[in-house]
């Protein structure tokens, strides 16, 4: 039974005469572990910012559990549940990592507008950003400034705060990128331990992960989708090796 | 009818001038100078006292403005603007509002607070009749000039070495430097001829706009409307947004008196509205 | 059990850390008892105290907008002045009582923000400060095209005010007046210092520093910038009905571009993002401008140009920072143990 979560359609993007995204059609079903890889430049990342709204399509539509979410603002798609991570870190530089929580969370629960009570008011918020940050492993630097952390840390706190908005569809962008080996094994064991019913859109350059992570893989290639399968068959595809080998030499 | 286009035409050509160098300024180095307006005046005041005081030719006055201008521009870039390229918009906009209020009242504490008048030559002066419709001789010899002078920029920024080290320069200031492009000398360049090319339109405006003490501050709105309506990359767009600035001030005061001055605001919202990111945006990146 | 007890510990640490944000600081209170100690302290000196009371709620109301939003605006004053015209119509033609003008000029005002804040959502900061300084010269330009109402370039002048309340009469030396503003000041700067402490303010503050990063966390950017400019506006407005009311006179001077950019300025002193920066920076400022228009009546100009253009390049972060060194700091890191 397949059941879509995610669809783009005939996904075009264009920054002058360059095509970045070239006619994507890509289908997500529900609980997937889905990756989406390929070689640097292919426009990973400019597909996971038209999905979420970051920047507009050229031509071509978006859909959400079968609703047409093409021109809905980022925010309105992270209501609906379709939330991310940033490739590189995006955070607020003078919030700590509590406050940064705190407040995905009262965003979540519609109380963002709220200009009078101090959100140290709502208990419920509060204890629960805690028990996100003691999640990952964050506990202990909750009081400091999100721009002094340790990248490891910073890593943590973004993927932190995309799952403070409780996402149904979760896109992480190239998770451990930059990560020093020392902190690597913590977000690498964060993201095999996401829970089965978020479905999650993985960009990762990184093979071994993509192969342990990941039951279907998308291959992108110069903004257009170049081939699709099980993690077996793309594995074994002597194109998708070429491209990549193509790359390297 | 005509004449009132002509006298706009006029109008926004010296708007064009004058806004130019900001263009520059803003595109090439991101800096918000809202001090733009104080070079300008710079070379209206070295017109008058050249022309009043010591008996100058208006025509030498001109490149003299220019001169004058662009050297103030070259040191001030070099002593204090370069400083601050990386700094945030709001500080830029906090330092060039300084810049502004010392021009002004060291302007009025040299010269005084009153209108200068400079005395045309009289071949410039009055109006002569070009097919029936009546032309101000100054109004043309403005267009003229000005219309060669943006010929010639947009040359300059499109044919030769020095243009397209500048736009190199625009696009990645760090390739350009790897490529040997001495970015900081063309920023330099770029900043003293902006602001010469404001003194030389403040000199030639000091007819039509008027000058005194305020003048930074009085023209500070048109400025930031032909630059932000017109856009940063191209000489085109600030050239017809200063046309159609020009033309709908002066259509505006002579046709509806009572509204006049609310023109340029009802321009200016209008194309908030319809076209938040400039009127010859290439479409956001 | 090691995790529910590691998680226990932290929610009840995340509990301190947050009330710890929003708890009163030392300088706080010092700044209160300064204000109602002048009061009994500087008998004489009633009207620049006012003018610095006045100013400082400009000034926190321009922080809201600049501080917490990060939007530079160049014409705050558009609802200074329409604040002092309004408060200044309603007491010639309508009610002398001070309260009453207040909250219809805020509200006025407010109007003003409300409409004018879906021109700023859009565009860079060059097109925001074309739009705020735009609108400021459109309300000056209105102000002198209609003098039948405004009084043109004469200003509004002829209207007295009643008793505030019906209670406290205005008085000559000043004194009434002094603690109106300081009372309206007050009232504004714990309001909107609750809004600071907020899920709103916090909001903001994530508006300014990552707008990206505010959307896909569910922030609906737009609809809090214009919250926070009406609000802004609403108070700008009352402070513009405090000077109309405590000066008897609109002067068409308080639409003029130079106090936009004064409250600037005065924030660049104070600091920006904190609300108090807004108080500290109105006595500076206040205090060198008079000393100024003391020294050189006709050229202090000159000099807060002067003064802007040291503070910018030796760097206002630095300068600003001395708030940090003040004794709540203090006390806060040795709490945490270092």
């Amino acid at each position: 039974m397949s059941d879509i979560v995610l669809e783009t359609r005939n996904l075009k993007r264009s920054f002058g005469a360059f095509l970045a995204t070239n006619d994507v059609s890509l289908k997500v079903e529900r609980g997937a572990r889905h990756a989406l890889i390929g070689p640097n430049g292919a426009g990973k990342t400019t597909l996971i910012n038209l999905l979420t709204g970051v920047l507009p399509p050229s031509e071509g539509q978006v859909f959400l559990e079968g609703e047409d979410i093409t021109s809905l603002a980022s925010f309105r798609r992270v209501n609906r549940g379709l939330t991310r991570t940033f490739q590189i870190n995006q955070l607020f530089n003078d919030f700590t990592p509590l406050e940064t929580v705190a407040l995905a969370i009262a965003e979540r629960e519609g109380i963002g507008h709220n200009l009078w009570t101090s959100i140290a008011g709502y208990g419920s918020i509060v204890e629960e950003a805690a028990a996100l940050l003691a999640r990952f492993g964050l506990a202990s630097v909750m009081g400091e400034r999100s721009v002094i952390l340790p990248y490891g840390k910073q890593r943590l706190l973004e993927i932190a705060l995309a799952f403070a908005s409780r996402p149904r569809v979760l896109l992480l962008d190239e998770p451990a990128a930059g990560v020093p080996e020392d902190e690597r094994h913590e977000v690498l064991a964060i993201v095999s331990d996401l829970p089965s019913d978020v479905t999650v859109l993985l960009i990762e350059h990184d093979m071994d992960l993509v192969f342990s992570f990941a039951n279907r893989i998308s291959v992108l290639v110069a903004g257009a989708l170049f081939t699709e399968g099980t993690v077996a068959e793309i594995s074994a595809d002597p194109r998708v090796k070429a491209v990549y080998l193509g790359e390297n030499a | 009818m005509l004449t009132i286009l002509f006298d706009g035409v006029a109008y926004g050509m010296l708007l064009f001038i004058l806004a130019c160098g900001l263009t520059v300024t803003l595109g090439l180095m991101n800096f918000i100078n809202l001090a733009h307006g104080a070079f300008a005046m710079a070379g209206g005041y070295v017109t008058v006292v050249m022309m009043n005081r010591y008996g100058i030719s208006f025509y030498w006055c001109l490149p003299a403005a220019f001169i004058a201008s662009a050297l103030i521009g070259l040191v001030l870039e070099r002593t204090l603007y370069q400083w601050l390229y990386q700094v945030s918009h709001l500080d830029q906009v906090l330092f060039s509002i300084g810049i502004v209020f010392m021009a002004v009242a060291a302007t009025d504490y040299f010269m005084g607070g009153q209108q200068q008048l400079i005395n045309l030559p009289p071949e410039l002066s009055g109006r002569m009749d070009v097919f029936g419709v009546g032309v101000g001789r100054y109004r043309l010899f403005t267009i003229v000039v000005c219309a060669a002078l943006a010929l010639a920029l947009q040359l300059i920024l499109s044919k030769t070495r020095f243009g397209s080290r500048l736009r190199a320069a625009v696009d990645d200031r760090r390739v350009a430097m790897g490529l040997g492009i001495n970015v900081p000398l063309v920023f330099a360049l770029t900043f003293a001829f902006g602001s010469g090319l404001a003194g030389l339109g403040g000199a030639m405006g000091a007819e039509i706009l008027g000058l005194d003490p305020n003048f930074p501050l009085k023209f500070m709105i048109y400025f930031l409307i032909v630059v932000s309506v017109g856009g940063t990359s191209t000489v085109s767009g600030p050239f017809l947004a200063a046309m159609l600035l020009g033309i709908a001030d002066v259509a505006g005061k002579y046709y509806v008196p009572a509204i006049g001055p609310f023109v340029i605001y009802a321009l200016m919202i209008v194309m908030l509205i319809v076209r938040p990111n400039g009127l010859f945006s290439r479409g956001s990146r | 059990m090691v995790a529910t007890s590691s998680s226990t510990a932290a929610a009840s640490r995340a509990a301190k850390l947050m009330k710890r944000r929003s708890r009163v600081r030392f300088y706080e209170i010092i700044v209160w008892i300064a204000a109602i100690a002048a009061f009994f302290v500087l008998p004489s000196k009633m009207l620049i105290l006012t003018e610095i009371a006045i100013l400082a709620l400009f000034a926190v109301s321009l922080d809201l907008v600049l501080g917490f939003a990060g939007i530079v605006s160049l014409g705050h004053t558009a609802f200074f002045g329409l604040g002092a015209y309004i408060a200044g119509l309603v007491a010639l033609h309508y009610v002398a009582e001070p309260v009453v003008g207040l909250l219809v000029a805020g509200i006025g005002a407010g109007l003003l923000g409300f409409v004018t804040s879906f021109l700023i959502l859009r565009g860079s900061d060059l097109t925001r400060l074309m739009t705020t300084l735009g609108i400021g010269l459109m309300m000056a330009e209105m102000a002198n095209q209609m003098a039948w109402l405004t009084g043109g370039a004469d200003g509004l002048s002829g209207f007295s005010l009643g008793p505030i309340l019906g209670l406290f009469e205005f008085d000559l030396f000043g004194k009434t007046g002094y603690v109106y503003c300081l009372v309206v000041l007050f009232v504004g700067t714990m309001l909107m210092r609750r809004l600071a402490f907020s899920p709103f303010g916090l909001s903001l503050k994530a508006i300014k520093a990552n707008p990206m990063r505010a959307g896909m966390i569910a922030i609906p950017a737009r609809k809090r910038i214009v919250t926070v400019y009406t609000i802004a506006a609403v108070f700008a407005g009352m402070a513009g009905a405090l000077l109309a009311q405590t000066t008897s006179f609109v002067s068409p001077d308080v639409l003029a571009f130079h106090r936009s950019a004064d409250v600037l300025l005065v924030l660049t002193i104070g600091g920006t993002g904190y609300l108090y920066g807004g108080i500290f920076g109105a006595v500076l400022f206040t205090l060198v401008k008079d000393w100024l228009s003391i020294v050189t009546p006709q050229y202090w100009m000159f000099y807060i140009g002067l003064i802007l253009v040291v503070l910018v390049l030796v760097g206002r972060d630095r300068l600003a920072r001395w708030v940090e060194y003040l004794p709540e700091r203090l006390s806060k890191s040795k709490e945490e143990g270092r």
